[in-house]
């Protein structure tokens, strides 16, 4: 028997839902934080509308080799976040994730870990990758200490390479082989 | 306070921008380099035709292309290669600045250059040059052209640090870009597999003022 893999203990995996879920993360684009948190683009609201036509124009500019879920809670059902995978180079068996949980309530209890969990089991038993990167900002230590425990490695540090806040940060690139996720699940 | 002998020469030199041949006035100007003309080589625009030609005859050294592309490598045909780049050249973003490079001692095209990504909050951009004519590597020419674009990033563009990204089995750009000023800033392990074996992507960056300090 195969594993389940969109079936989560307290979350599952969902296809994106324009009419249900841009509402939904809409509000949370209303919330500077969470941007500036996930986005290197400048922080904005989107309307609904917007979200859609961002969604589109993400999977356009990925030629399709998109694989996008939305994060439900299993008890109730309701949108909580996301988690990407983009830019792969099969050739390489190289790709990009990109996750955040978007509200502040829904932080901090466990289903951002879970998320990490079943996208790296997506990427390295489904999509077959060697390796995985993932970015973020040096003021952003919740990711920072996120993603070591999950087994990334911070692999290069671009100085100063945002500016937020009238100063110049540090962006960060991390990454995780197939075989540290292999050795850490076994 | 400029000298009076150099606001003579200025008017003088504004005075021939008006009523003559561009080219000899704008090397007078006192203050101005010209921005697209270095020692060896010089940019010109990006012409989708031009470079589609170009992309079909250096794709036929897969070498070339594996030193400066991730994509699978493969020979391309003129016609649509150029429409390739037609069509990418409508889309450009702002803040895209690709450019062609010249040797000018015999107008000849070796390669191509682009600074992406310059349009956005945090002051950077990313850098991509490559010298498709073989016989032209070693010699300065890929540096020289660099150091053009930088200079069009930190003194036309006015931005604050410019990334690269390159690959480990690439030690001769590595070696030039270090040269230039680049600072290693660090490496994406075994995220290539190229010749039966992995390799690390290597990433760099210089900021404004290491770029000016060393070109003073």
């Amino acid at each position: 028997m195969l594993q389940q893999l969109f079936e989560g203990e307290k979350i599952r995996f969902a296809a994106f839902d324009a009419e249900k879920d841009a509402e939904v993360f809409s509000k949370w684009t209303h919330d500077p934080e969470f941007l500036r948190l996930t986005e290197y683009e400048a922080a904005r609201p989107l309307a609904p509308f917007h979200i859609k036509k961002k969604f589109e124009e993400m999977e356009k500019d990925a030629h399709g080799d998109f694989y996008y879920f939305v994060i439900r809670t299993k008890e109730d059902d309701r949108a909580i976040g996301f988690a990407h995978i983009r830019w792969i180079e099969w050739n390489h068996g190289n790709a990009r994730l990109n996750m955040g949980i978007g509200s502040l309530d829904d932080r901090g209890k466990g289903f951002g870990s879970e998320t990490m969990q079943m996208i790296l089991r997506y990427a390295f038993e489904e999509l077959n990758l060697y390796r995985l990167s993932a970015d973020t900002f040096e003021y952003n230590e919740g990711a920072q200490k996120f993603l070591l425990k999950h087994g990334w490695q911070c692999e290069v540090r671009r100085r100063e390479a945002v500016y937020r806040d009238g100063r110049y940060w540090d962006g960060l690139a991390f990454g995780i082989l197939a075989e540290e996720w292999q050795a850490a699940n076994r | 306070m400029a000298s009076r002998e150099s606001l003579i020469a200025y008017r003088v030199s504004q005075r021939v921008i008006s009523t003559s041949d561009r080219r000899y006035a704008i090397s007078d100007m006192p203050t101005m380099n010209n921005l697209f003309t270095g020692k060896l080589t010089r940019l010109v625009a990006f012409d989708p035709e031009k470079m589609g030609e170009l992309a079909a005859k250096w794709s036929r050294d897969s070498e070339f292309y594996q030193l400066f592309d991730s994509d699978p490598t493969l020979p391309r045909n003129a016609k649509r290669a150029q429409e390739h780049f037609r069509e990418r050249a409508e889309k450009d973003r702002a803040g895209d600045f690709p450019f062609l490079v010249q040797a000018p001692q015999d107008e000849r095209l070796i390669g191509e250059g682009a600074l992406m990504h310059a349009f956005s909050p945090h002051h950077n951009a990313w850098v991509a040059i490559g010298i498709g004519e073989r016989e032209l590597w070693g010699k300065g020419y890929g540096s020289d052209a660099l150091n053009l674009l930088l200079r069009f990033a930190f003194q036309e563009l006015n931005l604050h640090r410019v990334n690269l990204g390159t690959f480990e089995y690439n030690p001769r750009a590595i070696r030039a870009y270090e040269k230039i000023g680049f600072v290693h800033e660090g490496r994406v392990r075994r995220s290539m597999r190229r010749d039966g074996k992995r390799w690390d992507n290597v990433y760099m960056g210089i900021l404004r003022e290491e770029w000016e300090n060393a070109n003073r």
